[in-house]
């Protein structure tokens, strides 16, 4: 890819790193709270069925996962599995799609 | 070159991650069964009581605090000027991914 | 008196090790080990060196497995039991025993715009560059590199990915992107952008680990892609 292109990878995937970064530790403190006692439907959603704020939070985490997750994974095909070239960007912009799809629906199941 | 702390991060960061990256399409297919309602929700969440589960669930946790860590450590890195104390930073990442493995250990058990 | 197993390198990319006994000094480097088996024990054996000093960079081999400049590498600090292994670098083409073929890695240094090139003649004054400014101070930095290529043979993506520049050229093309003279810098941000450059380090640091001059060429490349995200940013690169 172009230095152009390699450029804005790079960028795209620190901007989400820091973005994750305040995500996971707010999903990790949740859940080392949430899980005591154990976990039950109506406790999760009681706390987010109709909380917007939730709403703005996973959803931004979903986004960041999505532009993360893909990037990420391009240098170790790249590296391990010496997949290279056009088809392994179009197969990784496909894993972007359904990372932001199947997580923007789960967003909204525990939404409302 | 292996074997160096550097290295390590860097091999543990790329594992979890990719680890990180098959488990998030189930986990989201699990909770969009939300949308089934509550009873779909509650099936599974039935299923994750199960120790086995359990113990894959508290391995994932450790798996997101490890790439977090590990994260950090590259963003500190790339964006702050330093010297030596590169290898303090690995240390630290793998302390505070233990922490909150054991923290998240408690927390199952209770 | 004691004496060294060593076992080197002979041959090429085919070869195999060969065994001598050197006898053991005080304060004996494994240059000096080399030379001892060359001048003594066997006068065909090929390797590099000049300054015996720590200065021209030729004299770095693979030491027990890890890469090293051999003329200022104590015998003490590195044989294990009383043995040395010595080696060709690795992630270079060997020329013959322990000479390897630098012309990739210098080939390099070029592809990253390793030059500098400036704009001013004989006639024009002097640029004054503040000693302290931070830009002077990170060419200070990265500018003591000897291109043993020590770093280049400790790199993990070197070895993965043969058109990585490698960190020696980053580091140079670092200190030359903080060079205010340098009229080039644009260029040599494109020549350096991406997966064949700085883009493609994991911040690994084996060469930082490695670089016996102890430059930290993992904090040049991380400079090199904040430099390039600025200038994707304004549009430049
Ligand atoms: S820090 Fe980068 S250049 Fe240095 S050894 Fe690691 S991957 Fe190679
Ligand atoms: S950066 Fe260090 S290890 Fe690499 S060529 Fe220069 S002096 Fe040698
Ligand atoms: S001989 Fe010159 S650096 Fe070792």
């Amino acid at each position: 890819m172009s230095a152009r292109g390699e450029t804005l990878l790079w960028l795209a995937q620190r901007a989400s790193a820091a973005v994750l970064a305040l995500c996971v530790t707010v999903h990790l403190a949740t859940m080392v709270y949430a899980i005591q006692g154990g976990l039950s439907a109506a406790e999760i959603l009681g706390r987010t069925r109709g909380h917007w704020g939730w709403l703005a939070f996973y959803a931004t985490f979903v986004a960041a996962v999505a532009v993360h997750a893909p990037i990420g994974l391009r240098p170790v095909l790249g590296e391990w599995l010496g997949w290279r070239g056009a088809s392994r960007d179009v197969v990784l912009a496909a894993l972007a799609l359904v990372l932001g799809g199947l997580g923007m629906r789960a967003v909204l199941g525990v939404f409302g | 070159m292996k074997g160096h702390p550097g290295y390590w991060a860097f091999l543990v960061h790329r594992v979890s991650g990719v680890l990180l990256t098959l488990f998030l399409p189930a986990h989201f297919i699990a909770l969009g069964s939300a949308l089934e309602g509550a009873a779909a929700l509650d099936g599974f969440l039935a299923w994750t009581a199960l120790p086995a589960v359990k113990f894959a669930e508290w391995g994932i946790v450790v798996l997101l605090a490890a790439h977090l860590a590990g994260g950090l450590r590259v963003l500190l890195l790339e964006f702050l000027p330093w010297r030596d104390w590169q290898k303090t930073l690995a240390a630290l990442a793998a302390a505070a991914s233990l922490g909150v493995g054991l923290a998240f250990a408690l927390a199952l058990a209770v | 008196m004691d004496a060294l197993r060593v076992r080197v390198w002979r041959g090429a990319a085919e070869g195999a090790f060969q065994a001598f006994e050197v006898p053991r000094q005080a304060s004996q480097t494994v240059l000096d080990v080399v030379t001892t088996i060359q001048r003594v024990l066997d006068p065909s054996l090929a390797y590099r060196f000049a300054c015996r000093v720590g200065m021209c960079g030729s004299c770095a081999m693979t030491v027990n497995g890890v890469a090293r400049w051999t003329c200022r590498t104590h015998v003490d600090q590195v044989a294990r039991d009383g043995q040395l292994e010595i080696a060709p670098l690795r992630n270079l083409p060997v020329i013959r025993d322990l000479v390897a073929d630098m012309s990739p890695f210098f080939d390099k240094w070029a592809r990253a715009e390793g030059r500098f090139r400036g704009a001013r003649t004989r006639h024009d004054d002097f640029e004054r560059i503040a000693p302290q400014s931070a830009p002077r101070r990170a060419v200070d930095a990265g500018i003591e590199c000897i291109g043993c290529a020590v770093c280049y043979a400790s790199c993990d993506v070197v070895a993965q990915n043969p058109e990585y520049l490698g960190p020696a050229a980053l580091n140079r093309a670092w200190t030359l992107h903080n060079d205010l003279r340098d009229v080039a810098r644009r260029e040599r941000l494109r020549a350096v952008a991406g997966d064949a450059g700085c883009h493609a380090c994991h911040t690994q640091m084996g060469c930082t680990e490695r670089c016996p001059k102890q430059l930290t060429p993992t904090a040049s490349i991380a400079g090199l892609k904040r430099a390039a995200a600025k200038a994707w940013l304004a549009g430049e690169l």
